[in-house]
């Protein structure tokens, strides 16, 4: 018990800090093929021990093991290898552009391409997905045009969003992708509300989630999960753990619930957690949660446990705040040669013929790119008019701000 | 023409929205089953089902949160902050996303909502029921801010709030509730029915946002005025026999500025009167406005009468309500300038 007397204050910290030695012995990973396989109508309090496990397909001989494998034909899965390969690629090919003063900021994925390439071809078309700023893989994957993304980046004259949104916040209602904020956490009961309007509807599409372990702590994750129970809202309410929030370890938000999964279990939302970095397991269980959903079984609540291998974002450097040998102790490895090592395992990819792939996506984003750069980058171009600057803050312009408009000369 | 309530006018705006568009949904605390604590939503559930008219759990940005999804698949949301005292938890979602989805997405996205709340005081609600919150919404580039006075105006200005595109902030002075008040709190009230703007008309008719109504015509000074204010105006002008011409801006943002300026033009005198405090209140609009556009007719100050810059007090009610008294020594002071 602890001593009467004097109260002492909790800070958790990481295991590690710069200049350690990465340990995540701590880090229990279950055996892949290790996790059953629920029914869709399961009761919610018959699977709580999946809240505190690993669904994991891929084995350390890069075979599929267990009963969430077999989803997936050959194509499908050199295809989601493809979206993977594609959006490191243009994340590398961004992340240079930044630093080359094209475009003003830039935040990769490293790491978690699995994620949101695998859960994108678990959902149907006028699904909508209601991203946080680390979900471009559902964009790749679902054959958005990497031109205009980089439109986007680069708020040039071809911009879709005209200039007025930072790099990487995008938005697209026809491919399913909603008008990513700076504010975190706002989307997660926006998604919550979107799914009420479709079962309000008698539609039949559902709407995903999207939130970062260190966002969970934003009060909006709370409503979200308490609106998402009571009205059981067609909605898949993902959690992507990638174990930092810029510097901040993923320790600080969760505090002692154990998982972020386990903040579900409060609110009967069934609750899994999912090896973030195996292609396989990612959609297998997004689609039974997807199905869980279109079934009108309410709410499944998904914790993809991964890691941040990159910085947070083009302004920052991890080497102040953790070691930088970390994410090659990242016990899950990395997702693009896990899926890769599977399909030679399956006997329909080899070393070479992936070299030659990431050569040939190389080409087609630096071709894109140089399109793109055909309508300006950030300083350089065509960009957006200072008119457009005024437009679309209401859907007809109020009389001040077409005096503020004509003060502004245009 | 049939007599009503304002809340009775606010009901039958959303019973004839309900009616007119199944995409008008309306929900908040106690909004469903119950009605509403000010019986705003009485009988809607009964009527349209609990689809469309239903109870939340008590989070405010849950409501507003989850009403901008909705506006986002397309219904067009009609929701309750039961006090716009509470308001403050979906601030975010209000200021962050709402205001700012159809320019930030570049119209890909567009947010028709409505969010009600009762606001003002003069009803002994202390710190948390009575405050007029209008400017943290005005100062929000993307909302329309609308404060009714009568329930003519409350049902047509309602309806039109539904039926726009763009996210309103629709601020009901809960102290009109239930018939005008002037301020004189030591007299009875007077209900609505002995009132000709509880003239509401059945069916579907709209007020347009954006403008305001001159209530009483006058060549001294102008007044502006909004909700609870406009009825303070008319017996201060009234007891000190000045004869003002008061305007009643009805919607703050986008505002009826030539309405403002052409009566200042005339009259050459404003005073600005609101319950909400004092500084950075949306007065202090109204008067740079008045002064950047009237300059060269003004012969006196431009005035602010407001609510003081304290927390709403409970026990001292009509010492900080902007009451006739204290609106009408302005007046007194504006013409002796």
């Amino acid at each position: 018990m602890a001593d009467a007397g004097m109260l002492r204050f909790h800070v958790p910290e990481p295991e590690v800090r710069p200049g350690g030695t990465p340990d995540f012995s701590d880090v229990t990973i279950p055996k892949a093929g290790s996790v059953p396989h629920p029914e869709i109508d399961v009761d919610p309090r018959d699977i709580r021990d999946l809240a505190f496990s690993i669904i994991r397909v891929l084995n350390r001989a890069g075979e599929a093991v267990g009963p969430w494998a077999g989803l997936l034909s050959d194509d499908e899965l050199l295809e989601g290898l493809r979206h993977m390969m594609t959006l490191r690629s243009f994340d590398a090919r961004m992340q240079m552009a930044q630093r080359q003063g094209k475009t003003s900021f830039y935040m990769q994925h490293l790491g978690e391409e699995a994620v949101s390439c695998a859960f994108r071809k678990a959902l149907a078309p006028g699904d909508m997905n209601f991203p946080t700023y680390r979900q471009a893989g559902l964009l790749i994957a679902d054959g958005y045009p990497m031109v205009t993304m980089m439109n986007q980046i680069y708020s040039n004259e071809a911009d879709p969003l005209k200039g007025r949104q930072l790099p990487i916040m995008y938005s697209s209602k026809e491919h399913g992708f909603f008008s990513i904020s700076g504010n975190l956490a706002t989307q997660y009961i926006q998604a919550v509300g979107w799914a009420m309007a479709s079962a309000i509807s008698n539609d039949s599409k559902i709407a995903a989630a999207w939130i970062g372990d260190g966002s969970t702590a934003e009060s909006d994750f709370h409503s979200a999960l308490v609106f998402a129970s009571t009205y059981k809202a067609p909605v898949v309410l993902n959690v992507v753990n990638n174990q930092w929030a810029i510097s901040t370890f993923q320790g600080i938000a969760r505090g002692g619930s154990g998982t972020f999964a386990a903040r579900g279990l409060g609110f009967g939302i069934p609750s899994l957690r999912v090896d973030g970095n195996d292609y396989l397991a990612v959609h297998a269980v997004a689609k039974w949660a997807a199905e869980r959903a279109r079934k009108n079984l309410g709410p499944t609540l998904v914790e993809y446990v991964t890691y941040r291998v990159g910085a947070h974002s083009s302004s920052d450097d991890p080497s102040a705040y953790r070691p930088k040998a970390e994410s090659d102790a990242w016990p899950l490895g990395d997702p693009i040669v896990r899926l890769k090592n599977h399909l030679i395992q399956r006997g329909v990819w080899s070393d070479e013929r992936h070299t030659q792939a990431e050569a040939e996506i190389l080409e087609t984003v630096i071709a894109a790119q140089r399109e793109a750069e055909r309508h300006g980058t950030l300083h350089a171009g065509g960009k957006p008019s200072t008119r457009d600057m005024f437009e679309g803050v209401y859907g007809e312009m109020p009389p001040h701000l077409r005096r503020q408009r004509q003060q502004a000369g245009v | 023409m049939p007599r009503r309530t304002m809340i009775e006018a606010i009901r039958d705006a959303m019973d004839v929205s309900m009616g007119r568009d199944e995409r008008v949904i309306v929900f908040g605390e106690d909004v469903g089953f119950f009605g509403g604590v000010f019986r705003c939503t009485q009988g809607l559930q009964a009527k349209y089902g609990k689809s469309r008219c239903f109870d939340t759990p008590i989070s405010e940005a849950g409501i507003v949160g989850s009403a901008i999804g909705m506006a986002a698949y397309g219904l067009k949301p009609c929701v309750e902050v039961q006090f716009a005292d509470y308001v403050y938890p979906a601030y975010d979602q209000i200021v962050s996303e709402a205001a700012r989805l159809r320019y930030r997405s570049n119209g890909d996205f567009t947010c028709p909502i409505v969010v009600r709340m009762p606001t003002g005081g003069g009803i002994f609600g202390g710190q948390t029921h009575s405050q007029s919150p209008e400017a943290l919404f005005t100062h929000v580039s993307g909302l329309k801010v609308v404060v009714p006075s009568n329930p003519h105006d409350a049902k047509g200005l309602l309806i039109a709030a539904i039926e726009d595109p763009d996210r309103v902030i629709f601020l009901e002075p809960k102290r009109l509730y239930n018939g005008p008040f002037d301020g004189h709190h030591e007299r009875p009230v007077t209900p609505w029915s002995k009132h000709e703007l509880g003239e509401v008309a059945d069916g579907h008719y709209t007020v347009p946002l954006g403008r305001a109504v001159i209530r009483r015509p006058g060549a001294a000074v102008t007044v502006l005025a909004y909700g609870t204010m406009v009825y303070v105006a008319q017996a201060a002008a009234e007891e000190t026999g000045i004869d003002a011409e008061i305007i009643d801006l009805r919607t703050l943002l986008p505002l009826d500025l030539e309405t403002i300026v052409d009566s200042v033009n005339r009259t050459g005198r404003c005073v600005i009167v609101h319950e909400a405090t004092l500084t950075s209140g949306f007065g202090a609009e109204l008067s740079a406005l008045v002064q950047e556009n009237c300059f060269y007719h003004l012969e006196a100050p431009v005035v602010r009468v407001a609510g003081w810059d304290t927390p709403y007090p409970h026990a001292q009610e009509w010492d900080y309500f902007p009451g006739p008294a204290r609106l009408g020594r302005a007046l007194v002071e504006t013409m002796e300038a």
